[in-house]
């Protein structure tokens, strides 16, 4: 697939710490690109330079397949542009600040209102126009940054962390929107984040980005199948479980973690082992399954977190399992907190943490 | 009307008005620039520079008025463009005077808006001056306390109407000039009607312009 950006030999360096160092990295047309990476480790840096508004120390930007200079600068940040992770709003209307940029680009006023209209709309703000942005909830401000950036139509978007600290309600709505303007628009989206469920579902290559540097980039299913130490390093991964394995006859082993609870995994390993099972692949039922899955618990579900499309249930088994079900399981089941429930995965579904 | 028209207070207080008037935008012209620069660039002797503007602050108004006076008189480096005694050399005078509280103000509102906004200006696609506007335009609760400042400051003030205007009657006359020549001439009555003219126009315009940038704002 034909690339729209490339950072060649990029390095930034504040005084004498170097901040980000990328060697070479594409981004590909139409394609949603996360950066994944602890808090610090060059996400936002690595941002603002693809946005042109921060100069890399050494190296190069390719846009469309022409050097980023200052003859071109200007242009270049007319296709591309940047939602911060601190919203920042103009002092004025929900309208005037979703009209800025569009005003900027000569648009008439009648184009401008359409437009304004069609993004608030996409980002289920319809009827905010006249209300002062800066009086808006934070999720409703931040939808109003991203309605902003929609509302010009760029060919490269980016995103950082655009769902921090958000509640689900809007953390869906902004999910869905992001999903929505790539699928439709074909407009290439780079967003940082260190929500691993963000960079698992929502995105079609991954970059691990620790301390400046790549340390991992691929497919989701390449970086999150066997989770290498510099990810798990960072990663608030589920369901994570620590014990001796013991090898059994049938080339399986079984996990002894504390308070009694045994993990049986499709891998031959014996010793210490810390292995983790991802939350969307145990099923929830209200009775015990006739399966060939291999790990059964019995617990009740400690707490429920909305999610939007998806409930997040804690279940206490003798030990804390994470489980993910869809809100209409949720629903059917007539799940709450306190109900007993059925945790069931295959020894396949085990992950060992390398 | 006609003789309301041709009435001397009238008329001393319209000329204040358009002279100070004129003398704050005029100023406007060059301190918001110089101020938006200030406020956003970082470079060496930014400090001082501001410093040098906040003490220009309490510049004595008789201090400036003698020195342009040594400038405009027939004998003075710009007697050549026979402004003494005129209305242009007051504006001009007034024009200097309330240029470091312009520059200083907006200085301080430019640096009090979140620096994220340049950033934002930038990545929506605003050009440098572009960005500049809307730094200008996000502080201006700072850049009307400015103008306000500055025009009080003008109409309110002394020394450079009288040493660059003279008092001239029906020419140069201002509020505070003949207020303090009736106050000579034991004029009471007559200086207490100008004072309370004068103190309505301040406290006018300060409460137009608040109410003006709240609804902005």
């Amino acid at each position: 697939m034909k690339w729209l950006m490339n950072l060649k030999d990029i390095t930034k360096r504040y005084r004498e710490t170097t901040v980000l160092d990328i060697a070479n990295l594409n981004i590909l047309e139409k394609e949603i690109f996360t950066i994944l990476g602890p808090n610090g480790s060059g996400k936002t840096t690595m941002l603002k330079i693809m946005a042109s508004i921060e100069e890399p120390t050494s190296g190069e930007v390719f846009f469309e397949g022409k050097r980023i200079d200052d003859r071109n600068r200007s242009q270049a940040r007319k296709k591309c542009t940047m939602v911060f992770q601190k919203t920042t709003l103009f002092n004025t209307t929900v309208y005037k600040n979703v009209a800025y940029g569009l005003k900027l680009r000569g648009y008439s006023k009648k184009e401008i209102a359409e437009k304004t209209k069609e993004t608030l709309g996409l980002v289920k703000l319809t009827g905010y126009e006249k209300r002062p942005a800066k009086q808006l909830s934070g999720g409703e401000q931040q939808r109003v940054s991203l309605a902003r950036a929609l509302a010009l139509n760029t060919r490269l978007l980016l995103l950082d962390e655009p769902t921090a600290n958000l509640d689900p309600k809007n953390v869906s709505i902004i999910e869905e929107t992001i999903s929505r303007v790539n699928r439709e628009f074909d407009t290439t989206i780079v967003m940082a984040t260190h929500n691993t469920f963000q960079a698992q579902t929502l995105t079609n290559r991954v970059a691990l980005l620790l301390r400046g540097k790549i340390a991992e980039i691929g497919a989701p299913q390449e970086i999150f199948r066997g989770p290498s130490k510099d990810l798990a390093s960072f990663a608030r991964l589920e369901n994570v479980f620590s014990g001796d394995s013991n090898i059994l006859q049938e080339g399986t082993s079984v996990i002894m973690v504390d308070d009694g609870v045994e993990i049986e995994t499709a891998l031959e390993k014996s010793g210490k082992v810390t292995v983790f099972v991802r939350p969307e692949d145990i099923i929830v039922s209200k009775k015990t399954l006739a399966s060939s899955a291999r790990n059964i618990f019995k617990g009740k579900i400690a707490e429920v977190t909305d999610l939007g499309s998806v409930v997040k249930l804690r279940v206490d088994a003798g030990k804390e399992f994470v489980v993910q079900i869809t809100k209409l399981s949720f629903v059917e089941m007539q799940l709450n907190i306190g109900s007993t429930v059925f945790l069931t995965f295959k020894a396949s579904s085990v992950h060992v943490v390398q | 009307m006609w003789e309301f028209l041709q009435d001397p207070i009238f008329q001393i207080t319209v000329r204040s008005l358009q002279i100070s008037g004129t003398a704050t935008l005029l100023s406007v012209l060059w301190s918001f620039p110089l101020g938006t620069v200030i406020g956003m660039k970082t470079f060496p002797g930014k400090q001082l520079v501001k410093d040098v503007f906040n003490a220009l602050l309490g510049m004595p108004t008789i201090a400036l008025g003698l020195i342009l006076y040594l400038l405009f008189s027939r004998s003075g480096a710009l007697g050549f463009l026979h402004l003494f005694p005129s209305p242009q050399a007051i504006v001009l005078g007034q024009a200097i005077l309330v240029t470091p509280i312009l520059v200083s103000l907006t200085t301080n509102a430019v640096e009090s808006v979140d620096p994220s906004i340049r950033d934002l200006a930038k990545t929506l696609g605003a050009s440098d001056l572009e960005v500049s506007i809307t730094v200008l335009r996000e502080s201006t609760g700072g850049v009307a306390l400015a103008i306000i400042a500055s025009f009080n400051r003008a109409i309110a003030e002394l020394g450079v109407a009288l040493a660059v205007g003279a008092n001239l009657r029906g020419n140069t006359q201002v509020l505070t000039t003949v207020i303090a020549m009736e106050i000579n001439r034991g004029n009471i009555e007559y200086s207490i009607q100008l004072m309370v003219i004068l103190l309505t126009i301040v406290f006018a315009i300060t409460i137009l312009t608040n109410l003006l940038r709240r609804r902005i704002e």
